[in-house]
């Protein structure tokens, strides 16, 4: 029931920590059905590889967590694929590592967590703004609408001793997501925030080094429940639009 | 009026003139502007968001310094970015003001520019010494990495401090194909946005790549605005004929969105969705087919845009219009106050008709479309 039909309009989504982990399998989940992806990552050697092995993907070197890099990056995403259906938050920083107690975490490393988890996503969020608006308007009269994922995790939930910096930024995320996605929603943007669960990844590596990796998730499950919840949340129903039309003009009776 | 010096979209004091379909003029504070549009209107904006159109760099054969300033391009298509028009000055930056530029080095067609990460080759002069056409080599992926790290915001001398690009996006900026910022759009917040929907206000977006104010060159000036190609989103027709039919005004928020506005209706056709390259004038002959109001900012007399206020109201309204402007010391420039000009009702044929009648007359058939009821 929820898969797209054969036919669709190939979406435009970007992706924040495109080359590693669950970006990576993102990025492949999305341009394997043909969409259209644009991805961000620190690293220009990787940035360039990923988008020459994935066919159609646009690599835009960058780092969410700068202020300075922002607006460059949404202007590549936008200049590179036309507009903007889907945006997933998903780089991530860990904070300190090896994990540590808050009581012997650097500020720096709190606000490093900070700056990638929160700052970044608000900031992209932001800048995208305009390109996700215009979606869900032109879309609007197929019902759907545009969607934001922000990906977080159970320890923004659950206080997990060592994991601070990252546990109380991914809640600040998961909270901003939900307050944008109560703003948002009656321009037809949809923003949820995602736990993909304990995966097999490049960060889940730093944070428990001895983790068997056979106990964990693959990326590219995860990356498929993802991709799923973004078409439900795509063709979730939208609240009527008031219109002009139900606006009485002045002096009518009420 | 005085320039309006600090890069703020919306301060506080911001004002707003109003001028009425009567010619009557009225003061406001700008963030009452949804309040002074009345349910049913439909506002249209620009949502391009700006490219840094400014590249310092070198003229190889020369050696000299140069800034590019990127002016215009054939389409809005995404992989349409190696070519592009553009104006080149000689050494120095924004701090002086455009008219007192050094001329760039003579350009010769081959020449390579080096503009930081970007090489460009010069493909034909357009104007000498400063109008030419321009190719970036290599992707599109890579040329529009180097305008985003490289280029910075094309800004003029009246604002002392380096522009950077969240300055110059709107708040709904969309897709990045602007040269300078639709700055009538500095107007528009999210707070706004929520507002015209609680009042009943309509509210749809085109995409056009709105071009340079200036160049410093009194020739080239008197070219603009260039041709500027255009997007008309489905939606946005579609919600521009559902006011034209029910009777209500057409509110362009931007002299870029009248100009595409009035473009697309005169096509053979009728105002359709897609791509257009907008190559018209608006101005004192121009009979407007499908925009009822104008939200502009204030605009010197001799400017393109002064001038395309004519075709909204006659020459003594404009006349008042300028003088409370400037006895009431209204800020000019991108950062400045705004202008909303509903067009006279006065036809310039000479007979009085109801407005909604007028209406009719002018635009049942550029919209394409054949009235057989006259609105009520």
């Amino acid at each position: 029931m929820m898969h797209s039909p054969p036919s669709r309009t190939p979406l435009r989504v970007a992706i924040t920590g495109g080359t590693s982990g669950l970006g990576l399998a993102l990025v492949e989940a999305f341009a394997a059905r043909g969409d259209h992806v644009a991805f961000v990552a620190r690293d220009g050697e990787r940035v360039a590889r990923v988008a020459r092995e994935i066919h159609g993907s646009h690599g835009i070197v960058g780092d969410v967590s700068r202020k300075e890099d922002v607006h460059a990056i949404a202007l590549q995403v936008g200049g590179a694929l036309g507009g903007l259906d889907v945006l997933i938050h998903n780089a991530s920083s860990l904070g300190p590592v090896p994990l540590a107690l808050l009581a012997d975490t650097e500020c720096e490393d709190v606000e490093q967590a900070l700056a990638t988890n929160v700052l970044g996503p608000f900031r992209l969020t932001k800048a995208l703004l305009g390109l996700l608006a215009a979606s869900a308007r032109e879309s609007r009269a197929e019902g759907s609408r545009a969607v934001v994922v922000s990906v977080t995790s159970d320890a923004a939930v659950t206080p997990y001793a060592r994991w601070g910096a990252y546990g109380a930024s991914k809640a600040a995320l998961a909270h901003m997501s939900r307050i944008w996605h109560e703003e948002l929603a009656p321009h037809g943007i949809a923003v949820v925030a995602v736990d993909p669960g304990d995966m097999d990844t490049p960060l889940h590596a730093a944070a428990v080094p001895d983790a068997d990796p056979a106990t964990l998730k693959r990326p590219r499950d995860a990356a498929r429940e993802i991709v799923d919840r973004i078409d439900r949340e795509r063709m979730t129903r939208l609240p009527p639009r008031p219109g002009p039309r139900t606006v009485l003009p002045p002096g009518s009776e009420t | 009026m005085k320039a309006a010096a600090r890069p703020v979209q919306r301060p506080r004091d911001a004002r707003l003139l109003v001028v009425d379909a009567a010619g009557r003029i009225a003061h406001h504070p700008r963030s009452a502007l949804a309040d002074l549009l009345v349910p049913g209107d439909l506002v249209v904006a620009n949502d391009a968001a700006t490219l840094p159109a400014s590249l310092s760099g070198r003229h190889l054969a020369s050696g000299a310094a140069i800034e590019v300033r990127l002016a215009g391009r054939h389409s809005l298509a995404a992989d349409d970015i190696a070519c592009f028009l553009a104006v080149v000055f000689g050494a120095g930056d924004w701090r002086m003001r455009t008219e007192d530029r050094p001329l760039p080095p003579p350009l010769a067609v081959g020449d390579t520019l080096a503009l930081g990460p970007l090489a460009a080759t010069v493909v034909r002069v357009v104007v000498a010494p400063r109008l030419i056409e321009l190719r970036f080599a290599g992707a599109a992926d890579a040329i529009r990495a180097g305008i985003a790290r490289h280029g910075r915001p094309v800004q003029y001398a009246h604002i002392a401090a380096p522009l950077a690009l969240w300055d110059v996006w709107t708040a709904i900026a969309a897709q990045p194909v602007a040269f300078e910022a639709p700055s009538a759009g500095f107007v528009i917040d999210w707070h706004l946005l929520e507002r015209l929907r609680e009042r009943g206000i309509g509210f749809a977006t085109l995409t056009h790549a709105a071009g340079l104010s200036s160049t410093g060159d009194a020739a080239l000036d008197a070219r603009l605005p260039f041709d500027e190609p255009y997007d008309l989103p489905a939606a946005t027709v579609a919600a521009v004929r559902a006011a034209f039919e029910r009777g209500d005004r057409i509110v362009a928020i931007g002299t870029t969105v009248a100009r595409a506005l009035e473009h697309a209706a005169a096509r053979p056709g009728g105002v359709r969705a897609g791509a257009g390259i907008a190559d018209n004038r608006l101005g004192r002959s121009t009979r407007l087919g499908v925009v009822d109001a104008l939200v502009s900012g204030t605009h010197e007399p001799g400017s393109s845009h002064h001038e395309l206020l004519r075709a909204f109201v006659d020459a003594a309204t404009l006349a008042h219009i300028d003088a409370a402007l400037a006895s009431c010391d209204y800020r000019t420039h991108e950062f400045g106050d705004s202008v909303l000009v509903e067009r006279s009702v006065a036809p310039r044929c000479g007979y009085a008709e109801p407005r909604s009648n007028l209406k009719t007359a002018t635009l049942a058939s550029r919209l394409g479309k054949v009235r057989t009821t006259l609105p009520a």
